[in-house]
């Protein structure tokens, strides 16, 4: 465990050594063959060194007055992304489960839903998030008025809806004959052996799948908030700070790490939650 | 109903069920479309995107395609690299477990944020930055799936191999490497449609105005939809293609080898 | 397989004969196996485990020996030191007179699994090669020695399907094929049968034994099974747990193991050497080890 602990920090350690290097030995305007640039340039704008961008997020965001830290202010948009992608997430994961849900019980639903959602994970549906961008300002549902944020938290449902619902058909129908066969000798009916049998079955194959969806969350929010254009969040902020890069290199970095940030506390929720359902995962699958 | 008619019905299921559920879906859209008189900018009727399609078939291919070049070549930098970093990882276990933080984190951080520095990087007028983030994109599930490929040998396998006095290349070329086939193209499989949705969506942080998001977006802003939704047709045709030529390959080679 | 079999007579009048069990030793020939003082302890997060303590065993050249005891007695983990898979704590093993590292590098012996181990991606006749193709045989006498092999096992007509396509039984059978390929004079065989139903089971039996007589190899054989060990050995080795000993050798002496036929089974000479092999089992107070299948 230890020895794990510090053999990832000298990872990191080597990935640090590795960008000073590299801007240390290879010229300015990077490596150029023909027209092309095959590796980066390493002058100040391109990669600042790594000290820079730590000495900048100390630094006020811009020159106004009551500007706050950098670093604070890219914690507060990474906390607006992170509530975005939760809402997206937690909208993909019930959605995915019923789906799952549906296409287990009905044989008929599962093969007229399954060859769609297996098709739709592997075309770029991504490329929706510009399609949304007028919901927020046109659309009223009653009196109830549609926010910017919320079309950004439907494309993140959207990809984390996909992963759900496949690891959960998988899981769902994952107990073994016999122990089906046990619950109809018990004379159980559909839902208690849902409950009871299918649901905690399925656990090994939904944590993987929620690790996945979290990540697409993530992902599909951080995308969404640039496309759309939704501020206050991480993804806006990095072409914000990327548009004056040349005035100011090292400060888009700090969103960067930001958005770093945002995937690994997705990350250590889903952990979270794995280890709260321990007691089912005998054995994972992935 | 007898058993082979059961049989013959659940097989037309199979087929029909999707078809048909795909074309109620259309048509109900079409339908909601008319009756409820949604305005394009909500969603655009089948009809009208399908016209859009047809009318601009070649600007959306050339679209396509830019973007579509991106992905093939930061899929195939992105896999090459992947494969010798797995390899270096699977015999030196100190790299190994120096990597292993760094590709849990890459696994589930939104790379596509690194685009913008990309772009500097490479320079803004240039696809380059795009090829990268599909490169960057692509190795991390190849090189996480390639590497538990071959960390991967079952206990009986290595005993066997182990009792026959095989020599380490050996057991590489008989067992190890045919037994990470499979994780390989499991994880190739994700790479192929991260490549394609990495690159689409690279366009939409800067660069050059070529490739399907750029489309995407402009026609967004100018307020003409069907296009927009003619451009995301192109974008599926894409991850489609890319989704056939990876499965083609993977099915192809697992033929063969178990042919032999 | 029932014709070529010796009558019912032959087998029974061998076994009331009380003939000493196996072939006659050759004094000059190495014995198969020298095991010599054995001890293997294995250290666990509970504490140290001794596995093996003190265990003597030959097993001559063209002798049938099967390893017997509850779950835990060491009986795996003896067979792995024989195969150089594992290294003995304590003593001394010797293989063909030289230590088991010698003798895996030489090839001089063949091996099996409880699971058959067939590699998926390869084909039946490919598989029974493996051993031929890791020690440099060329393509046409491999090929020939796996057609041959196949017959033998009676799976000539399966030569080119996927193990994934056929029975657990016929992988097994596969697995043995292998085994033979390099023609041992040693087999060492971990439970290869323990995975298959009753009637499969008894089947491979009778062939084992008429391809070790068409070999003349000695066999290591370990098993849960009292009516198997009984049925195959010349001898039976009988082994308690905890720490792993060998309790007691019980000759089988039902004629030669290599004539016996699927009427053995029902013999009383047959029923004898199950009991004796069962009290040496139970030991004084009767009670079964757990582990042990009393079928």
């Amino acid at each position: 465990m230890r020895r794990q602990v510090l053999l990832g920090a000298a990872g990191v350690g080597a990935l640090a050594l590795l960008w000073e290097g590299y801007k240390l030995v290879a010229p300015d305007d990077g490596v150029v063959v023909g027209e092309l640039t095959v590796l980066p340039r390493t002058n100040d704008i391109a990669m600042p060194h790594l000290w820079d961008m730590a000495a900048r997020a100390f630094e006020p965001v811009n020159s106004a007055t009551d500007a706050l830290p950098l670093w604070v202010a890219v914690l507060v948009a990474a906390a607006f992304t992170l509530g975005v992608a939760a809402v997206g997430w937690v909208v993909g994961v019930v959605v995915g489960l019923g789906t799952a849900t549906l296409m287990q019980r009905f044989r008929t639903a599962e093969s007229a839903l399954l060859p769609w959602v297996v098709l739709s994970q592997t075309v770029p549906l991504i490329a929706l998030a510009p399609l949304v961008r007028r919901w927020g300002s046109q659309l009223e549902v009653g009196t109830f008025d549609w926010q910017d944020w919320m079309s950004v938290a439907v494309i993140a449902s959207y990809l984390a809806f996909f992963p759900v619902s496949i690891g959960a058909l998988r899981g769902l129908s994952s107990p073994d004959a016999v122990h089906l066969d046990l619950m109809r000798s018990y004379g159980v009916g559909w839902w208690r052996t849902y409950r009871s049998l299918r649901l905690p079955a399925a656990v090994p194959h939904l944590i993987p799948a929620l690790r996945l969806a979290a990540a697409n969350a993530v992902i599909g929010t951080v995308v969404a908030e640039v496309s759309i254009g939704l501020r206050g969040g991480i993804g806006r902020m990095i072409v914000e700070f990327g548009a004056s890069a040349s005035a100011d290199p090292a400060k888009q970095w700090s969103p960067i790490f930001g958005a770093v940030l945002v995937g690994l506390v997705a990350a250590g929720v889903c952990a979270l939650i794995a280890r709260g359902l321990a007691r089912y995962r005998v054995s994972e699958v992935s | 109903m007898t058993r082979s008619a059961t049989t013959t019905w659940r097989r037309a299921e199979v087929v029909l069920a999707p078809v048909l559920l795909g074309l109620l879906a259309l048509a109900l859209w079409e339908t909601a479309v008319v009756v409820l008189e949604l305005r394009p900018f909500v969603v655009p009727s089948p009809t009208s995107i399908g016209a859009e399609l047809t009318g601009n078939a070649g600007i959306i291919a050339t679209a396509a395609l830019s973007t579509a070049l991106n992905a093939w070549w930061g899929l195939v930098i992105g896999v090459v690299v992947a494969l010798v970093a797995a390899a270096v990882s699977a015999a030196v276990r100190t790299i190994d477990e120096m990597s292993a933080p760094l590709a849990a984190a890459a696994a589930v951080v939104p790379i596509v944020a690194l685009a913008p520095v990309l772009y500097t990087m490479f320079g803004a007028s240039t696809q380059t930055a795009r090829v990268a983030v599909a490169a960057i994109v692509s190795f991390v599930p190849v090189y996480v799936n390639t590497l538990r490929g071959l960390r991967t040998v079952a206990p009986v396998h290595r005993d066997l191999l182990r009792a026959y006095a095989a020599t380490r290349r050996q057991a590489t070329l008989t067992v190890t490497l045919p037994g990470a086939l499979p994780f390989f193209f499991s994880g190739l499989r994700v790479a192929t449609s991260l490549a394609v949705i990495s690159a689409l969506v690279a366009e939409y942080f800067g660069g050059p105005v070529d490739g399907l998001g750029k489309a995407i977006t402009s026609a967004v802003s100018s307020s003409n939809y069907p296009l927009a939704w003619a451009y995301v047709v192109g974008a599926v045709v894409v991850g489609l293609l890319f989704f056939c030529g990876s499965s083609g390959l993977e099915r192809a080679v697992l033929h063969r080898r178990s042919q032999r | 397989m029932n014709s070529s079999a010796p009558t019912r007579a032959t087998a029974t009048s061998a076994g009331t004969a009380g003939t000493p069990a196996g072939t006659a030793p050759d004094p000059h020939a190495a014995a198969a196996v020298e095991v010599r003082g054995v001890t293997r302890r294995f250290s666990s997060r509970s504490g140290e485990v001794v596995a093996l303590s003190d265990v003597d065993l030959t097993v001559r050249a063209g002798e049938f020996v099967s390893l017997i005891g509850p779950s835990g007695c060491g009986k795996s983990t003896l067979l792995r030191l024989i195969a150089d898979l594992d290294e003995p704590t304590a003593g001394e093993l010797s293989v063909f007179g030289r230590p088991p590292r010698v003798a895996r590098q030489n090839h001089d012996f063949g091996i099996a699994f409880q699971q058959a181990g067939l590699l998926p991606w390869r084909s039946v006749r490919t598989n029974v090669e493996l051993p031929l193709q890791l020690h440099g045989t060329g393509r046409g006498a491999r090929r020939a020695r796996a057609t041959e092999l196949l017959e033998m096992v009676g799976l000539a007509d399966f030569a080119e399907h996927l193990p994934h396509q056929l029975s657990g039984g016929m992988q097994q059978r596969v697995a043995i094929a292998r085994a033979l390929a390099e023609r041992p004079s040693l087999l060492l065989m971990d439970e290869p049968f323990g995975a298959l139903d009753e009637m499969t089971r008894e089947h491979v039996q009778t062939e084992l034994l008429r391809l070790r007589a068409e070999t003349g190899a000695a066999v290591v054989f370990v098993t849960h099974s009292i009516p198997e060990a009984v049925y195959l050995s010349d001898r039976v080795v009988v082994m308690s747990a905890r720490p792993g000993q060998v309790r007691e050798v019980v000759p089988v002496g039902l004629g030669e193991a290599r004539d016996r036929s699927d009427d053995v089974r029902e013999d009383d000479a047959f029923f004898d050497r199950v009991r004796a092999v069962r009290e040496a089992l139970h030991g004084a107070d009767g009670t079964t080890p757990r582990g042990v299948d009393r079928r």
